[in-house]
């Protein structure tokens, strides 16, 4: 213990004779640190809105499916069983939320304009917590129930059709007969949304109403589960697998979504290469440092040597020295993040490229999100990688030949 | 000149590992920014190209405000005429008049929205990939012939083959009812699902009368040589437009805003990385150069008393610092090529990148491509960092005290 402090104690003091040498290293590690975590942190807030606006707004976290629907999404392909059925399944169970949707190709037609859309029959008491629209209605109101007689359609749509508030629009959409079904709806509300792809993609209407218009009873074409965590719904998938019939596809969203699924996964892929890379690009300047500390003190070194200090010690005050300096500079660059991180919590507008971002699937305002995990990485991977960095120059010190060491110029 | 060019390279040898070291850190960045470059600049300009091919072509002549709200009104009236005053021109490499709407498309099992565009068989090759992807049966034929092409996947979810009938549905541009029966003459497989799904494309003839468009389009597409004649194109094409009309021309830039954007945005976070890999590269470089010169304070003494400048001693660290610049652009250039050809030969992937590239109309290996802005722009950087950072070593040779200096231990 005692050899321990002394040992710390000389290479504490090592390290500050030549305090220019150490400040330099130190200032390259920090902000290296500091990238490694600001970078990380940004890209998380990317993929972190990306999954907010994608998968909470309409996916739900896991979804049920008649096996053929994803390839082919028509009436045809409906959940076998009855509203109440599914409700005796899934209603006395606990999840943070569910809910059945029609969910239609359709075509939406004003007095001027037809356009293609994706029709989405919901409940809307049962859909509170899973969409997106109920926060985002900037004109009329939203759907009262399932049973509502109006549409709530997108700002852009509104454009495109050249309608507005109050104004009657047709829903066409073929029935399982493939008879084209066809109903006039009031515009009783107008949805905003981020990205504003959603706004020319979706209408909403009441379920009860498009089912009678496509003549299925109470039958839906999809289920959809909310539970606690988007990054977690491995025990939700099981639950749901668990309760549904094995002849229908249960998906979370990350076979739904393939794209924001293997941003998600690939993020945590960046993080370690972005970490490992900075890293390396530090330890040529570690290395070198330790080297240059090493071969100024050869006499040093070899007198203790020759005092009988175990070489093992030799060792022992190179790597605490190169920890140090490590320790100090993962400190700053750490509190540095943070304080990046803290002033800019606000967002960081990026709408220049916002329909760039959109193309990506991300919103236009950047949120940086510290995640523990990632600083633990970080902090991890340069301690570790440091420590085996500076093995070599501390072993090459402890192999000095005292006498030799000692008569070096 | 030619002594202290001697001396500089003589003084880099003193100390072998150090310079191995410093020029390594070079090394490992340029190696790493010239494969990123390259990947970066060889996806830019697939992605542009991908986008554009398949429909928008390099510049579009349309009716005001079609692009934002594409209304079945705002029209290009005698559209083909127009295409053909502009075929005349040799400044336009191919040129297509074409028209666009929405129609519900029925077979005899099923009903899908779908895009309807109505094209000029002979012409519509020279500006978009799909007469080329036509996998099955053959591309349009006749100007009026009443025949359809469809995607793969909208064939697979109709149920329909080459030789059925389709019953198009929709709403012309007076307002009017729009119906026409036309029979599949081929499908196109783009390998993108949401083209396969939602296009369809039918004679210009056919598209006028049964969408009442009166003689006229939606937009006259365009496609130059090379991107780089698009601007000059774009003047020709506006001087041509007959007097007295207000139809604007597009480029690329702005019927695809998100192209560039999600560039922009990429390149930025690239730009975040490889100034930080800079910058430590610099910091590492001015590490060495300090104990570099604090080491040979006693030698640096003995030569100014002896009348050498400090002018004369910075230039030497200076030169010493670029003579290692060098090395490592010229080792980082050979090995970054070696890496980046290797790659460009047999591509490159990571898990999940099949998916993110789906979104950008990419293909799921990438080949980077280098070229002399790739290959030299990313080290010319790291060149001018590390002598930058030379500066400070360099100029503390001015507060030099011969005197002292010699007496240094």
């Amino acid at each position: 213990m005692r050899q321990l402090q002394i040992l710390a104690i000389l290479a504490w003091r090592n390290l500050w004779r030549n305090h220019r040498r150490t400040l330099i290293m130190i200032s390259a590690v920090t902000i290296g640190v500091w990238a490694m975590i600001f970078m990380t942190a940004l890209m998380r807030g990317m993929v972190n809105e990306m999954l907010r606006d994608g998968i909470q707004v309409l996916p739900g976290h896991v979804q049920i499916h008649h096996p053929d629907y994803r390839d082919d999404p028509s009436i045809n392909n409906l959940i076998p069983g009855t509203e109440d059925e599914l409700e005796s399944i899934f209603g006395g169970q606990e999840f943070e939320a569910w809910a059945g949707r029609v969910r239609v190709p359709a075509v939406i037609t004003s007095e001027r304009e037809s356009r293609g859309i994706t029709l989405l029959g919901i409940d809307p008491i049962a859909e509170a917590p899973i969409s997106f629209v109920f926060d985002d209605i900037v004109e009329g109101r939203f759907l009262k129930d399932g049973a509502d007689s109006g549409v709530v359609i997108g700002r852009k749509m509104v454009d495109k059709l050249d309608t507005r508030l109050g104004k009657r629009v047709v829903l066409m959409s073929q029935d399982p007969e493939n008879e084209i079904a066809d109903r006039g709806f009031r515009v009783v509300g107008i949805f905003d949304s981020d990205p504003d792809s959603h706004e020319e993609t979706f209408v909403f209407a009441g379920k009860e109403t498009i089912q009678k218009m496509l003549g299925v009873e109470d039958r839906v074409t999809e289920v959809v589960f909310l539970g606690q965590d988007i990054r977690n719904v491995e025990a939700l998938l099981k639950k749901v697998s668990g309760l549904t019939d094995s002849s229908l596809d249960v998906e979370p969203w990350y076979e739904l979504d393939t794209y924001l699924g293997a941003m998600v996964k690939m993020m945590d892929g960046f993080v370690l290469v972005w970490v490992i890379v900075i890293f390396l690009a530090l330890s040529f300047g570690l290395v070198n440092t330790l080297v240059m500390a090493v071969f100024e003190r050869i006499r040093e070194i070899g007198l203790m040597l020759a005092l009988g200090m175990p070489p093992v010690n030799i060792v022992g005050q190179v790597i605490v020295e190169s920890l140090a300096l490590l320790t100090i500079g993962l400190a700053l660059g750490n509190a540095l993040a943070w304080l990046a991180v803290v002033t800019l919590e606000d967002g960081i507008d990026i709408s220049a490229v916002a329909q760039g971002m959109e193309m990506m699937g991300a919103s236009s305002v950047l949120y940086p999100v510290l995640h523990m995990t990632d600083v633990i990485t970080a902090n991890i991977v340069v301690l570790v990688l440091g420590f085996l960095a500076s093995l070599s120059p501390a072993w090459r010190a402890s192999r000095y030949q005292p006498v030799e060491a000692i008569t070096k110029v | 000149m030619n002594i202290i060019l001697r001396l500089a390279w003589r003084n880099l040898w003193r100390q072998p590992r150090r310079t191995w070291l410093t020029t390594g850190a070079m090394v490992f960045s340029n190696t790493l920014l010239i494969f990123m470059m390259s990947l970066q600049f060889g996806t830019y300009e697939l992605m542009i190209d991908n986008s554009l091919q398949s429909f928008s072509g390099h510049l579009q002549v349309q009716a005001p405000g079609y692009i934002d709200d594409s209304k079945m009104r705002q029209s290009v009236p005698g559209v083909r005429a127009l295409a053909e005053t502009y075929r005349q021109d040799a400044v336009f490499e191919n040129v297509a008049a074409r028209g666009t709407a929405f129609a519900l498309a029925s077979s005899d099992d099923r009903s899908y929205g779908i895009q309807v565009i109505g094209v000029e068989p002979g012409f519509e090759p020279g500006v978009s990939n799909i007469p080329g992807l036509v996998k099955e049966g053959r591309y349009l034929d006749g100007i009026d012939a009443t025949e359809i092409i469809i995607g793969a996947v909208l064939a697979r979810n109709l149920r329909v083959d080459i030789g059925d009938e389709l019953t198009m549905l929709g709403t012309g541009r007076d307002g009017s009812f729009a119906a026409a029966i036309v029979s599949i003459v081929g499908i196109f497989d783009s390998g993108i699902a949401a083209l396969d799904r939602s296009i369809a494309e039918i004679p210009l003839g056919l598209f006028q009368d049964t969408f009442a468009m009166d003689g006229a389009g939606h937009q006259v597409v365009i496609t130059t040589a090379d991107l780089a004649y698009v601007p000059a194109a774009k003047l020709e094409a506006e001087n041509l437009l007959p007097p007295d009309s207000s139809l604007v021309v597009h480029d690329w830039d702005a019927l695809q805003p998100g192209l560039r954007q999600a560039i922009q945005a990429d390149l930025t976070s690239a730009w975040f990385m490889y100034i930080v890999l800079v910058v430590l590269v610099a910091f590492s470089v001015m590490n060495t150069q300090l104990m570099s010169v604090l080491e040979r304070t006693k030698e640096f003494g003995i030569v100014m008393s002896l009348g050498l400048t400090p002018g004369r001693l910075g230039r030497l660290v200076m030169l010493e610092t670029a003579l290692m610049g060098i090395m490592g652009l010229l080792l980082g250039a050979v090995l970054g090529a070696l890496v980046t050809a290797w790659l460009s030969v047999v591509g490159f992937s990571y898990p999940g990148m099949e998916e993110m590239a789906a979104n950008f109309n990419l293909p799921a290996r990438m080949y980077p491509k280098i070229s002399l802005l790739t290959l030299f722009g990313g080290p010319a950087i790291v060149l001018i960092g590390t002598l930058a950072s030379a500066l400070y070593p360099a100029l503390r040779l001015y507060r030099l005290q011969p005197v002292e200096a010699m007496r240094a231990a």
